[in-house]
């Protein structure tokens, strides 16, 4: 049977969610796609981050090219639909492409209205809807000057904290009394308000703008009350309408947007409309999430497949600005038979409002303190009677009693002896003690006073529950920096590295203002790394700012011995390595020899003296540095795979060389470990590794994201491949992409959690060119980084590490 | 721990150079090591090679503002007291130094 032709004209979020769950459900059709932008279909909700530069294009895009190719979709980029013909069922573009359809689908999004003042036309004057104009802001910010921002919605709000991070002057120019009116009360408006002005950014409410003036570009904007901003760039946000002109055009049903039925089918029955050009149940959407149900219910119909149909529901509003928090949902005018509870912190400036109507919840606001955001919405979806609560509702979700477990509660009734941190063997009555004697409010303090939760970091809730537990109301939640040295976190570190282009230690802590001269044991090994990742071949290793067992590519003992594990790529070893290991274990006394979980040998207990001898005598064998101390590539497990074992469906072992030989000597974040297995069996234990793969007869499965250490989680699929080169090159751009955006001592799956699975695998697996990107920069920098260690130093290189500098006893005797 | 003692012994122990900047080397004296640290700043001091918590070896630190990180437990020692910083409390033995010349002498 021959496909059907499925013509779509939009490329956003929308269509691209719709076509996600169709090929999950039919490969019926053949899929055309016109794009009036010149690109892919990127994530439109984070160009916020892209515009305050906390993420890239890159970051943001959803399909790559391969994913268009995957699917056999023929995409027009830059080709803009201009007229339907309904009767002979075809669509012509700008460009005069024809194409014929079955099943059409209109997703032609909105258009951001322009206020039609004098003036509206000049340059300097944008919208904020796409990329262009994303781009647009930037490149003129970075030109300094004034920038009024006319809207104070919430992507008005958003491109002035971006361009204020950016440098600019900022003005909002608001309408209305207070910011964000329809999402927000006036209470939480103030307290946002007071938030933007803190960081610089003005505000005028009741701001009605006249003109825009200038000659031949923007010069500034006049308000009707008289007062003249000067501005070097206006940015228009003031709301969206429905793209529907087309078809209207083509004698569609379009009232506010382009009319459907609960199936997302318009008048005509063989077109669908998705998207924020929609009007279904008389409501047009500018939100993801309802936009997303429309996507899923037009593929299900598309598909032939029964759904439910669309309902309207109340979808929570947040505010992408850093620092800020804030959530909003439902309805919260005065009315009727409505009832307020409210809960007002004006110390920690938070703000909470439930407004009630028969005993259900129909609205939340909150500010600074929104965690319970959530729990307010599932029982305002469920219609939930909240009348056995009401006395405790507006504290949140951890003060009910019942079901729902309360954990400062459970820490306040531990036994004093019950231990908390289990690396420091700390109990609770310590840790009250301290509180109580020193008069400590913060994890980071008691931290530092009683050293809980300051190994592996796993019981810092506990901790801070148990903080909260003492000192109720009086704690207060610090945003916490990534050291005593400076309020930035990794993130906003990172970025300044790479914008700024600093290449040394002392410029980031020059540019970023380090509150201490040389900073300290956690901020210095952190910039290190950042410094190596971000400038390879130009950045010089800080050997003073490595933590002892990098420097001396060995692990520190509790002794202050040394143990000293020698790479075994892939897990494999010879008659002559394991001679090697016998002879030095033999020669230099080292009391302990043991077989690690990475299929490596360690020899405990080496003298800091003897280091240079043994892995002198180590690198005369062949044998190169194991890492096993390293932020970086560590080890590749392997099973025997095809070439033993009876179940094995490829050569295992052998990719796990191949890998092992890629990857060594890389810095990472954290530890990077591996695993190839050479059936699902998994023997090799892939599925809890950072990074696995797992053979299958078709190919090879790659896994990341695995933990099996004080956390325990399984892997997630990236995607399956069909050859070797094509895992080496998957797991390589993995690997950069991770190097690149993680955070110091994050391992990959707190990186990937944090980032998102799904946009990890639509950059490396999806989009070819991205992944081919990141691996060039990964060879690339493995070019400075594969240098044996252990070679070097036996060359000469940091020899002042190994011997005392003076031996008295014997200078006395001679 | 000596600096006010009558007798000092001065001991010429190297060049100031053989120590990295930031960074510590060792002196055996019999059964005991010395750290001899060097600041970005080029002063240098002299501490038991011992952190007053675990002993852990103070030289294998992380040098940073005048005070030593221990790689075993992240206590912060103070080179010129000896003094853990912050909330632990304990106190690792220090010992005179002088510069003259480039050599770095040991007063013991």
């Amino acid at each position: 049977m021959s496909k059907q032709r499925l013509v779509i004209i939009g490329n956003g979020m929308a269509p691209g969610r719709m076509l996600e769950h169709l090929f999950d459900l039919t490969d019926a059709y053949e899929v055309t796609i016109f794009n009036a932008e010149p690109r892919v279909n990127y994530d439109r909700i984070m160009l916020s981050p892209v515009l305050s530069g906390e993420k890239s294009y890159a970051d943001i895009i959803i399909h790559g090219e391969g994913w268009y190719e995957e699917h056999g979709i023929t995409l027009h980029k830059g080709e803009k639909v201009v007229t339907i013909d309904r009767v002979e069922r075809k669509v012509t573009s700008d460009k005069g492409t024809v194409v014929s359809y079955d099943k059409l689908v209109i997703a032609t999004g909105s258009n951001p209205f322009i206020i039609p003042v004098p003036g509206h036309t000049l340059p300097g004057v944008l919208a904020y809807r796409d990329l262009d104009d994303t781009e647009g802001m930037i490149a003129a910010s970075a030109k300094g000057g004034h920038a009024v921002v006319i809207g104070g919605g919430l992507l008005g709000l958003e491109a002035a904290a971006g361009l204020k991070m950016r440098g600019m002057d900022v003005t909002v120019l608001h309408l209305m009394p207070s910011l964000m009116e329809r999402q927000l009360d006036e209470a939480a408006g103030y307290l946002l308000q007071k938030e933007l002005e803190g960081r610089g950014i003005k505000v005028k409410c009741r701001a009605n703008t006249k003109a825009i003036l200038g000659t031949d570009k923007v010069e500034g904007v006049e308000l009707e009350d008289g007062t003249v901003l000067p501005a070097d760039l206006v940015v228009m946000a003031v709301g969206i309408r429905p793209n529907a002109g087309i078809a209207k055009d083509a004698g569609l049903e379009v009232n506010r947007g382009i009319v459907t039925d609960a199936t997302m089918k318009t008048s005509d029955p063989d077109i669908y409309s998705v998207g924020e050009c929609t009007e279904v149940g008389g409501m047009v959407y500018g939100l993801v999430a309802p936009l997303y149900d429309m996507a899923k219910i037009a593929a299900h119909a598309l598909a032939g497949e029964a759904t439910a149909g669309f309902k309207h529901q109340e979808t929570p509003t947040k505010l992408k600005v850093t620092g800020v928090s804030l959530y909003s949902v439902g309805d919260f005018g005065e009315g009727e038979g409505r009832e307020d509870i409210v809960l007002r912190d004006a110390a920690r400036g938070s703000y909470k409002r439930v407004i009630l109507q028969d005993n259900k919840i129909i609205g939340v606001v909150l500010y600074g303190d929104v965690a319970d955001g959530g729990w307010y919405n599932e029982m305002l979806k469920a219609g939930k009677d909240v009348s056995e609560m009401r006395e405790t509702l507006i504290f949140g979700q951890a003060h009910q009693g019942g079901g729902s477990f309360d954990p400062v509660a459970a820490a306040a009734a531990l036994p004093d002896d019950a231990e908390i941190c289990g690396c420091n063997g700390i109990c609770k009555g310590t840790i009250v003690q301290a509180i109580n004697d020193k008069g400590l409010s913060s994890l980071s303090e008691v931290r530092t006073h009683t050293k809980a939760s300051a190994s592996c970091g796993t019981c810092a809730n506990s901790v801070e529950n148990l903080i909260k537990a003492v000192l109720g109301d009086a704690f207060q939640q610090k945003a916490e920096g990534m050291c005593g040295c400076t309020p930035l976190g990794h993130g906003e570190v990172r970025r300044v590295i790479k914008a700024k282009e600093l290449k040394s230690i002392p410029a980031v802590m020059q540019e970023l203002e380090w509150s201490t001269p040389e900073g300290c044991a956690k901020c210095r090994p952190a910039l290190n790394y950042y410094l190596i990742s971000d400038w390879p071949g130009e950045y010089e290793d800080h050997q003073q700012s490595r933590f002892i067992n990098e420097r001396v590519h060995a692990n520190i003992q509790k002794d202050g011995t040394y143990s000293v594990v020698p790479r075994m790529f892939g897990g494999l070893t010879t008659v002559e390595e394991l001679r090697a290991i016998a002879d030095v274990a033999e020669k230099y006394e080292i009391p302990t020899i043991k077989v690690t979980g990475g299929q490596r040998i360690d020899l405990l207990g080496v003298k800091k003296e003897d280091l240079l001898d043994v892995w002198s005598d180590l690198g005369d064998a062949g044998m190169i540095s194991g890492a096993a101390y390293s932020k970086g590539l560590r080890t590749v497990k392997t099973c025997v795979g095809k070439e033993w074992c009876r179940f094995g469906t490829q050569d295992s072992t052998g990719l796990g060389v191949k890998l092992e030989k890629l990857l060594w000597g890389s810095w990472s974040p954290a530890k990077l470990k591996l695993a190839v297995t050479g059936c699902p069996r998994n023997c090799a234990e892939s599925t809890c590794k950072d990074i696995g793969i797992i053979c299958v007869d078709s190919g090879y499965q790659i896994v990341y994201g695995g933990a099996a250490g004080l956390h325990i989680q399984g892997t997630t699929e990236l995607g399956t491949v069909k050859t070797e080169e094509e895992v080496l090159e998957v797991v390589g751009a993995l690997t950069q992409m991770y190097r690149e955006q993680g955070f110091y001592l994050e391992r990959i799956y707190k990186w990937a959690d944090r980032v998102g699975y799904d946009h990890i695998k639509s950059v490396i697996l999806d989009n070819l060119e991205e992944r081919r990107a990141y691996y060039e920069r990964f060879l690339f920098s493995q070019k400075f980084a594969q240098v044996d260690p252990w070679a070097e130093f036996v060359s000469g290189k940091h020899a002042h590490e190994f011997h005392p500098m003076a031996d008295l006893k014997l200078e006395a005797a001679e | 721990m000596n600096a006010n003692a009558t007798s000092v012994t001065w001991t010429a122990i190297g060049p100031l150079t053989d120590i990295p900047r930031q960074g510590a080397r060792c002196v055996k004296n019999g059964a005991m090591t010395i750290a001899i640290f060097r600041t970005s700043d080029d002063r240098v001091f002299a501490l038991e090679d011992k952190c007053p918590h675990k002993n852990g070896p103070l030289s294998q630190g992380i040098v940073h503002d005048g005070c030593v990180t221990c790689p075993l437990h992240n206590w912060v020692i103070s080179l010129e007291t000896g003094s853990a910083q912050g909330a632990d409390e304990g106190q690792t033995a220090t010992f005179p130094i002088k510069l003259e010349g480039g050599t770095v002498f040991l007063g013991l």
